[in-house]
C-alpha cells in the first residue's frame, strides 16, 4: 500500500492553474523530492498533502485513507517549514513536546520521548532554551525533533535548507538522510536545489509550471533526462538540434552539422519511434577536451575551439565553439586549463548522448 | 553657542507643557484652604477630602467600572476583528479597516451627535449600556491599530507548525496565537482604558442624569468653585492616566524579550 497516494490532484487559484492532473504514488518509507525551479507547483502540492490548501479536483490519500475532508491537524503529519517555524514564547523542550499534548502520552513517556527526539538530532542539552538562542541549524534540528516525535505517518519538507549557510546546508543534508533512513518515516521533501535532491531522494519529481516533467531515480533522471526541462535544470547540458536517420533495432543513427555521424543505444532515446529531426543532449561534464591533434583512438571526437574559460579552481568550464554552434564543458583540470583561442579536440562517448523528440512549443 | 541657545529653548518648551501639570500636583498637597499659591505647608488633606466626597467617590467608581468594561469590549472585539481582517480573505476588507478606524478620524463631537441622533431616532433613551457603546466605538480603532500591526509579524508557518501538530484551530489560537498577542492585546486594553476614563465630549452627550465619571464630575465642580480637592483629583488621575500606561508598556516589554518577541 502507499504511502501517499494522489489521484488526478489539481489546484486553481481563479483563473490561474498551480497543479495540473498530477497522480503520484509515493511508497512506504521512501524518500521522494518535489524539484523544480519557484512557481512550478512543488509547494503547492506539499501543502495540498499537509492539509493546508484543498485540491481544486482529485484525491489524496494516506495510508490507503482518503484525507481530502480531513483537517490538517488530524492528519498525523510532521511538517518543516524553511523558517523553521518554532514557536518563539516556549522552550525547545515545550516546542517538542507540543504535538504529544494533544496525543494520549503520559507526563513521563513525553518527557523520555523529548530527550530521545533531542538526541537524535544530537542537541541533548538545549532544552532548557529558548528558540532565539539558538543558531539556525539548530533551530532546524529542534523543528525537526518536534516533527518526528509524533511519530508522523508522513514527514513534509518544505525547503528545510534553504536558510541556512552553504556549509552548514551540506551538513545538514547528511544529517537529516541519516536520521530519514534511522526511522524510516515516508519522507517528501521540496527543493529547488538538484544537489540536495540528487544526493538525499530515492525518488525525484521533476515539475515545471505545474507539471510534472519526470519521474525517476536520481541517476536515472540525471542521465536520462526525459525532456529538454529536464536536461537542463539538473546540471549542464548542451542541447543540439540533430536528425534521426535510422532507427534499428538497438541504434539511433544520428546526423548533427559539424559533427560526424555516429549512432547511439536505442535506449538513450526511448521516446524516438521514427527518423526525423531530433534533439540531442549531451551533459557538459562529458565533453572532454584534448590538445589538438590528439588521435581519436575509436572515441568520438570533433574539433573545437575555445571561446572563454571560467576557473573554478579543481575544474573549469568552457564555452566552445564548434562550426557556428556553442556548447559548455566541464573538465577537472591536470595540468594548467585550456585557454581562450586554444584549438582542442572534444571527446565523448556515444552512450553518454541522449537524443529526446522535438518539443511542440506553444 | 548655537547648541546653548537650543538646548535652552527646548528646556522652555518642557517646562510650558509639564509645568502647569507640576503646578497642580504640587497644590495637591498645599495645606491653604486655596488651591493657589501661596504655600503654607505640606499636608494631605485634599486627598482625605477627595476620599470622603461621596460624589467624587462615586464617580470615579463609575469611570473605573466603565474604563474597565470598555477595555475588555473593545479588545475582545479588536482581537476578533485583527484577526479576520489579516487572517482571512474576506472581500472588502479595505473598506472595513477604514470603517473600523474612521472614528479617530471623525471629530468626537460630531460622533456623539450623531451616535445620540440616532439612538433618538430609533427610540432608545440614554442609559449606562449607550454610554459603554459609545466609548467602545472610540476606543476599538486603537486596538484594532496597535493588535494588527502584532498579527501581521506573527508568521503564518508558526501556527501552521501548531496545527499540523494535532492542535485544532482554536487550541492553536490559545496555545500560539494569543499568547504571541499578548503584548499588543495588553497595550490595545491600556490604550482603551486609558481614552474611557480621559473622555469628556462623548460622555457629556451620553451620560444619563445622575451618572457622572471623573472628568465631567470635575467639570461641574468647577463652574462653582476652583477647589483644591480638585488639584489633588488631578494627582490621582495624572498617577493613574499616565502612570498605568509606562507600567503596561514596561510589562510589554519584558513579556516580549522574555518571549523573544
Amino acid at each position: 500500500m502507499s504511502a501517499v497516494s494522489l489521484t488526478k490532484i489539481v489546484k486553481r487559484f481563479g483563473e490561474y492553474t498551480a497543479v495540473h492532473p498530477m497522480s503520484l504514488d509515493i511508497a512506504q518509507g521512501s524518500f521522494i523530492t518535489l524539484l523544480g525551479p519557484s512557481g512550478c507547483g512543488k509547494t503547492t502540492t506539499l501543502r495540498m498533502i499537509a492539509g493546508l490548501l484543498d485540491p481544486s479536483e482529485g484525491e489524496i490519500a494516506i495510508n490507503g485513507r482518503r484525507v481530502n475532508d480531513v483537517p490538517i491537524h488530524k492528519r498525523n503529519l510532521g511538517l518543516v517549514f524553511q523558517n523553521y517555524a518554532l514557536f518563539p514564547h516556549k522552550t525547545v523542550a515545550e516546542n517538542v513536546a507540543f504535538g504529544l499534548n494533544y496525543r494520549n502520552v503520559g507526563k513521563e513517556e513525553a518527557r523520555r520521548k523529548v530527550a530521545a527526539a533531542l538526541d537524535l538530532v544530537q542537541l541533548p542539552d538545549v532544552g532548557g532554551r529558548y528558540p532565539k538562542q539558538l543558531s539556525g541549524g539548530q533551530q532546524q534540528r529542534i523543528a525537526l525533533a518536534r516533527a518526528i516525535v509524533i511519530e508522523p505517518d508522513v514527514l513534509l519538507l518544505d525547503e528545510p535548507l534553504s536558510a541556512l549557510d552553504a556549509n552548514l546546508r551540506e551538513d545538514m543534508r547528511v544529517e537529516l538522510k541519516r536520521i530519514q533512513q534511522r526511522i524510516g518515516v515516508t519522507t517528501i521533501f521540496v527543493t529547488h536545489d538538484q544537489t540536495e535532491a540528487l544526493a538525499m531522494s530515492d525518488q525525484i519529481i521533476v515539475m515545471s509550471e505545474g507539471r510534472v516533467e519526470q519521474v525517476g531515480a536520481p541517476e536515472a533522471v540525471y542521465n536520462t533526462p526525459a525532456t529538454e526541462f529536464v536536461a537542463q535544470f539538473l546540471g549542464a547540458s548542451n542541447i543540439l538540434p540533430a536528425q534521426c536517420t535510422t532507427v534499428s533495432g538497438n541504434e539511433l543513427a544520428l546526423e548533427l552539422p559539424d559533427f560526424p555521424r555516429f549512432a547511439i543505444p536505442r535506449e538513450r532515446g526511448p521516446d524516438i519511434s521514427q527518423s526525423g529531426p531530433v534533439r540531442l543532449v549531451i551533459r557538459a561534464e562529458k565533453l572532454h577536451l584534448m590538445p589538438a591533434g590528439t588521435s581519436a583512438d575509436g572515441i568520438l571526437s570533433v574539433a573545437a575551439t575555445v571561446e572563454n574559460v571560467d576557473y573554478q579552481g579543481q575544474s573549469a568550464r568552457y564555452f566552445l565553439r564548434v562550426g557556428d554552434q556553442h556548447l559548455q564543458a566541464i573538465n577537472m583540470i591536470e595540468d594548467h586549463p585550456f585557454t581562450t583561442g586554444a584549438q582542442v579536440v572534444l571527446r565523448f562517448r556515444a552512450k553518454d548522448c541522449a537524443a529526446l523528440p522535438l518539443e511542440k512549443h506553444s | 553657542m548655537g547648541w546653548r541657545l537650543i538646548r535652552t529653548y527646548t528646556v522652555l518648551v518642557y517646562l510650558f507643557m509639564f509645568l502647569p501639570i507640576a503646578v497642580v500636583v504640587l497644590l495637591s498637597f498645599n495645606a491653604n484652604q486655596f488651591g493657589s499659591f501661596p504655600m503654607t505647608g505640606l499636608s494631605t488633606r485634599w486627598f482625605e477630602v477627595l476620599w470622603n466626597n461621596d460624589a467624587i467617590m462615586r464617580a470615579f467608581r463609575t469611570s473605573i467600572v466603565l474604563g474597565l468594561m470598555t477595555a475588555v469590549i473593545s479588545t475582545v472585539l479588536g482581537v476578533l476583528a485583527s484577526l479576520a481582517l489579516v487572517r482571512y480573505a474576506i472581500p472588502g476588507r479595505n473598506l472595513i479597516t477604514t470603517l473600523l478606524i474612521a472614528p479617530i478620524l471623525v471629530p468626537e463631537v460630531v460622533l456623539a451627535v450623531a451616535l445620540l441622533l440616532f439612538l433618538n431616532f430609533l427610540n432608545i433613551g440614554k442609559s449606562f449600556t449607550l454610554l459603554l457603546m459609545g466609548h467602545v466605538i472610540f476606543t476599538l480603532p486603537f486596538v484594532i491599530l496597535v493588535v494588527q500591526a502584532r498579527l501581521v509579524s506573527i508568521r503564518r508557518d508558526v501556527e501552521e507548525a501548531a496545527l499540523s501538530l494535532g492542535a485544532s484551530p482554536m487550541q492553536t489560537f490559545f496555545a500560539i496565537t494569543l499568547p504571541l498577542l499578548m503584548p499588543a492585546v495588553a497595550a490595545g486594553g491600556l490604550f482603551a482604558f486609558t481614552i474611557s476614563f480621559d473622555d469628556i465630549t462623548g460622555t457629556l452627550f451620553w451620560k444619563p442624569g445622575g451618572i457622572e465619571t471623573v472628568p465631567t464630575q470635575i467639570f461641574s465642580m468647577l463652574r462653582n468653585s476652583i477647589s483644591p480637592e480638585i488639584n489633588a483629583l488631578g494627582t490621582v488621575i495624572i498617577v493613574l492616566t499616565v502612570g498605568l500606561p509606562l507600567m503596561g508598556a514596561a510589562i510589554a516589554r519584558k513579556l516580549s524579550t522574555r518571549s523573544g518577541g
